[in-house]
């Protein structure tokens, strides 16, 4: 290299920019993620199909695709925001990745937006393929898209600062082992697959209060009955939301 | 004219817990210069840099780096200032290349990625995942992260630690060339070649404070005692040969026919030496004065057990 080459002539890159390289990297790095895959994509998808094809579990009167649908968009929410965003934020903390983007032009703040907007871009292709694999299997959705959005845009940010909470206080193995369990369990009583009147009358009403329920019987509601704003369970996720990231806020540990 | 210092710290403390890592540090460091800190593990290096790049606040003192409060000032500084961490820092399942281009594209006027691989050596790595890479690739990619947006002042924490020495040689070219376009550099090392090689000037931190200070040539004349070496004759009579030299000097025979003499060696010391030979009939053949490294002052400054 020439003499020269190194005179200083700092700055920032416009905070538009930044954003929006932060958001590609991050998306980048997650669709690499084979791990990620799995949970984003793989698991959602099998789930739709299998279930939706083979007769194993009950899913009440109807189609099962239109019982499932709603839920398996529910799970698609919660493996990005989530599990997915958990994991990689706790390795990010650990390997000191969250260390040195604080040293480099890009605000905190900015860190943020961009890892929410890797986040909806990652669902609105999670949503896109699953919701062309659900009609092709038969799937009618009904009610209003605004309702829709509102409670994928809820349940995004009870999910988000969730994970960001388990990422930033504990240490990154623990976050993985507990996203993943949580996840499995969620699966299972959060009204994805199996519906929540199955259980016993003191359970369900007690998991209806988890993000994951509102989410799959609010978007069930309005998908498969046509139901306006179901307030009950976006009112579920607002509160969440608020906690989530209110103590993420608070307690996050960038190193 | 002397300009500001880039970075200026008076009376800094830190403590962790019950722990004083940084005890009332003070220390200027000049503009375009490459300046080293050194210090046994613990002395606070890590400490004192960590609270100039902002990670954390001081107890008590006051650091401005650029003539800024390092965590008041943040969103003002960092673009201005490089930083190389010693470890991490990097997307496990980034590309060298990938990464590269993707801290260029946070600044307004990057260097060019390219050259910058090529310049360090990383061509081969360009599509290797991170947690793949040797460790010297990826020190040299965190050293490539910290100067690509063309920043004032940077910090270079341990930049060769278990680098080859092809790949150590080219890390200190690329602190010469930076040096030479006018950015200040601040390193700490283990290595006391680097600092001799690369520092214009040195601190030499111990229990958290600045216990020596100056250039590498001011710090190894200053106080240091020098060896002269010479080999004759098994069994002289050493006890005789002291007799003749000043007090304080030792002379002493460590293996059959070779001689060390430690003490302030100058040149009438090595005529007394010659002297006392000729009266002796010895011929003393390689003489040899040595001069102390950096690593001998270090050494007889901040003592030679271990550190904890």
């Amino acid at each position: 290299m020439s003499a020269g080459t190194y005179t200083p002539k700092p700055g920032a890159a416009p905070l538009g920019r930044m954003i929006a390289a932060q958001t590609a990297f991050e998306t980048r790095m997650l669709l690499r993620n084979g791990e990620q895959l799995l949970l984003t994509v793989v698991i959602p998808s099998l789930i739709l199909v299998l279930f939706s094809t083979v007769d194993i579990i009950d899913t009440g009167a109807g189609e099962p695709v239109d019982f499932l649908a709603p839920g398996v968009l529910a799970l698609a929410v919660m493996s990005t925001a989530f599990t997915g965003q958990a994991i990689a934020t706790g390795f990010e903390r650990r390997y000191g990745v969250l260390k040195r983007l604080g040293a480099s032009p890009l605000p905190r703040w900015a860190l943020m937006s961009a890892k929410t907007l890797s986040v909806l871009v990652t669902e609105l292709i999670q949503i896109a393929l699953l919701t062309a694999i659900a009609l092709s299997l038969g799937w009618s959705p009904k009610g209003d898209p605004f309702s829709v959005l509102l409670l994928l845009a809820l349940g995004t940010a009870a999910f988000s600062g969730l994970g960001l909470l388990m990422a930033g206080t504990l240490r990154a193995e623990a976050t993985l082992a507990a996203a993943n369990l949580v996840f499995l369990l969620l699966l299972v009583g959060g009204g994805v697959m199996v519906p929540l009147e199955k259980f016993p009358d003191g359970v369900e009403s007690a998991l209806a209060l988890l993000p994951i329920s509102a989410l799959s019987e609010g978007l069930r509601e309005v998908l498969s009955e046509g139901a306006a704003l179901p307030w009950r369970e976006l009112g579920i996720l607002a509160v969440w939301a608020v906690l989530g990231l209110g103590a993420a806020g608070r307690f996050f540990r960038w190193e | 004219m002397r300009s500001e210092p880039v970075v200026r710290i008076r009376g800094l403390v830190k403590r962790y817990g019950s722990k004083t890592a940084v005890d009332g540090l003070d220390l200027d460091i000049a503009q375009g210069e490459v300046t080293a800190v050194l210090g046994p593990n613990g002395a606070g290096k890590t400490t004192t840099v960590e609270i100039c790049e902002g990670y954390r606040r001081a107890d008590a003192g006051t650091v401005r780096v650029l003539g800024l409060d390092p965590v008041a000032d943040a969103p003002r500084l960092r673009s201005r200032v490089g930083v190389m961490l010693q470890s991490g820092g990097v997307y496990s399942g980034a590309r060298a290349e990938e990464m590269l281009r993707h801290m260029a594209k946070l600044h307004a006027h990057p260097l060019d990625v390219d050259e910058l691989i090529e310049r360090l050596g990383l061509e081969s790595c360009g599509r290797t995942a991170y947690r793949r890479l040797s460790g010297g690739q990826q020190q040299r990619l965190a050293l490539a992260m910290a100067v690509v947006g063309r920043p004032e002042l940077v910090f270079l924490d341990e930049p060769t630690a278990g680098l080859d020495p092809q790949a150590r040689r080219a890390t200190w070219e690329l602190v010469r060339e930076l040096r030479a376009d006018g950015v200040s550099t601040i390193l700490t090392t283990h290595f006391m070649d680097e600092a001799e090689q690369l520092a214009d000037d040195v601190a030499i931190l111990d229990a958290g404070k600045v216990i020596a200070r100056g250039t590498p040539e001011e710090l190894c004349r200053g106080g240091a005692e020098n060896t002269l070496r010479f080999t004759g004759r098994p069994g002289l009579d050493v006890n005789s040969l002291l007799k003749a030299l000043p007090d304080g000097t030792e002379a002493a025979e460590p293996t059959p026919g070779t001689y060390r003499i430690a003490g302030r060696v100058d040149p009438l010391l090595l005529a007394t030496v010659t002297s006392w030979c000729a009266q002796h009939g010895v011929m003393p053949e390689g003489i040899s004065v040595e001069r102390h490294t950096l690593e001998d002052v270090f050494l007889e400054l901040t003592g030679k057990e271990l550190r904890r």
